[in-house]
C-alpha cells in the first residue's frame, strides 16, 4: 500500500480558537474496540508507525486492558495525518492537546 | 479441528504470497467488494460507522472542519483499495500490496458486520439460535478473521525493520 499523499488539514482559524494552544502538541489515542484483532492491531502500530513488534504489542495490550494508548504525538498537522491513516485502516482514533 | 490446517497465504521466494483457498471461501470473498463498495459510496452511515470515526471526539468545530477537508479523501482512499481487490480476488499469486488490500478491505467488511451483528467483546458470534437469521453473517464474520489474521502474520514476514522504540 501507497504511502499517504494525503495533504495535512490547514490550520484555517485556530488561532483564535481558544482549544488550539500553540505551545501544546498533539496527542494521537486509539481506543479499545471489540472488533479489531488484537493481532491486526499491533501489525497496524508496526506497519504504520515503524514500532517494534515488542512495543506494538505493549501499545496493542494497552487499549485493551487501559482502554486507549497514545500511539504518537506532535505538531496539529502531523496527528492529523496519522489520524487518517488509522482511520484508513480501521482503527478508532481521536487527537487532542495534551492537556 | 485440524491441527496442521494449511495456511492461505504463503510468501513465495520471490517476495510475492500464494493463496491457498477453497472454492467456497474464494466465492465468499468475491463478494463483498461489491458491497462494501457500495455501502462506502453512500458515505457515513450506520453500518459504515466505525470506518468513518471522528478525529475531534472533543472539540466540535474542529471536527466539522476536519470532516469537511478529508471525509471525501477517505472514502476516495477505500475505494481505490477496493478497486485493487477487485481486480486481484481471483488470483492465485498476490503482491505485497495486493495482500495488503485484502486484509484491509476484508477488515473492513469485518468493522461492519462486527457493527451490524453488535459484536461485544463478552459474547460469543456464534451463541445465538442456530437457526437465526443472521448466522450467514456471523460465519462469514469468523471466517473473515481467519483470513484478517492469516494475512497479517503473512506480511509481519515481510514488515521493514522498526525504525523506532
Amino acid at each position: 500500500m501507497a504511502a499517504p499523499t494525503v495533504a495535512p488539514v490547514e490550520a484555517e482559524d485556530t488561532e483564535h480558537d481558544e482549544r488550539v494552544d500553540p505551545d501544546k502538541p498533539w496527542i494521537v489515542i486509539v481506543w479499545n474496540d471489540p472488533i479489531n484483532l488484537m493481532s491486526y492491531v499491533t501489525f497496524v502500530f508496526q506497519k504504520l508507525f515503524g514500532y517494534s513488534y515488542e512495543r506494538a504489542t505493549e501499545l496493542m495490550l494497552d487499549v485493551h486492558h487501559k482502554g486507549r494508548a497514545i500511539v504518537s504525538s506532535g505538531s496539529r498537522e502531523r496527528a492529523e495525518l496519522d489520524v487518517f491513516r488509522l482511520h484508513e485502516h480501521g482503527l478508532w482514533a481521536t487527537m487532542q492537546q495534551e492537556s | 479441528m485440524a491441527l496442521f490446517r494449511r495456511r492461505r497465504f504463503v510468501r513465495t521466494s520471490s517476495g510475492d504470497f500464494t493463496v491457498r483457498m477453497r472454492p467456497e471461501e474464494r466465492a465468499l470473498l468475491a463478494s463483498l467488494p461489491e458491497q462494501l463498495a457500495a455501502l462506502v459510496a453512500d458515505g457515513p452511515s450506520p453500518a459504515t460507522t466505525r470506518l468513518f470515526p471522528p478525529a475531534y471526539a472533543e472539540a466540535p468545530e474542529l471536527e466539522e472542519e476536519y470532516q469537511r477537508l478529508m471525509s471525501d479523501e477517505l472514502v476516495r482512499r477505500r475505494q481505490e483499495t477496493l478497486t485493487v481487490v477487485r481486480d486481484s480476488i481471483g488470483r492465485e499469486q498476490l503482491t505485497e500490496a495486493e495482500l495488503h488490500a485484502w486484509v484491509g478491505v476484508f477488515n473492513d467488511v469485518r468493522l461492519v458486520l462486527g457493527t451490524l451483528l453488535d459484536v461485544s467483546e463478552n459474547r460469543e458470534i456464534l451463541d445465538v439460535d442456530p437457526e437465526s437469521a443472521d448466522m450467514a453473517q456471523r460465519v462469514a464474520y469468523l471466517v473473515l478473521s481467519e483470513i484478517v489474521e492469516e494475512g497479517v502474520v503473512a506480511l509481519s514476514t515481510a514488515l521493514p525493520p522498526p525504525v523506532r522504540e
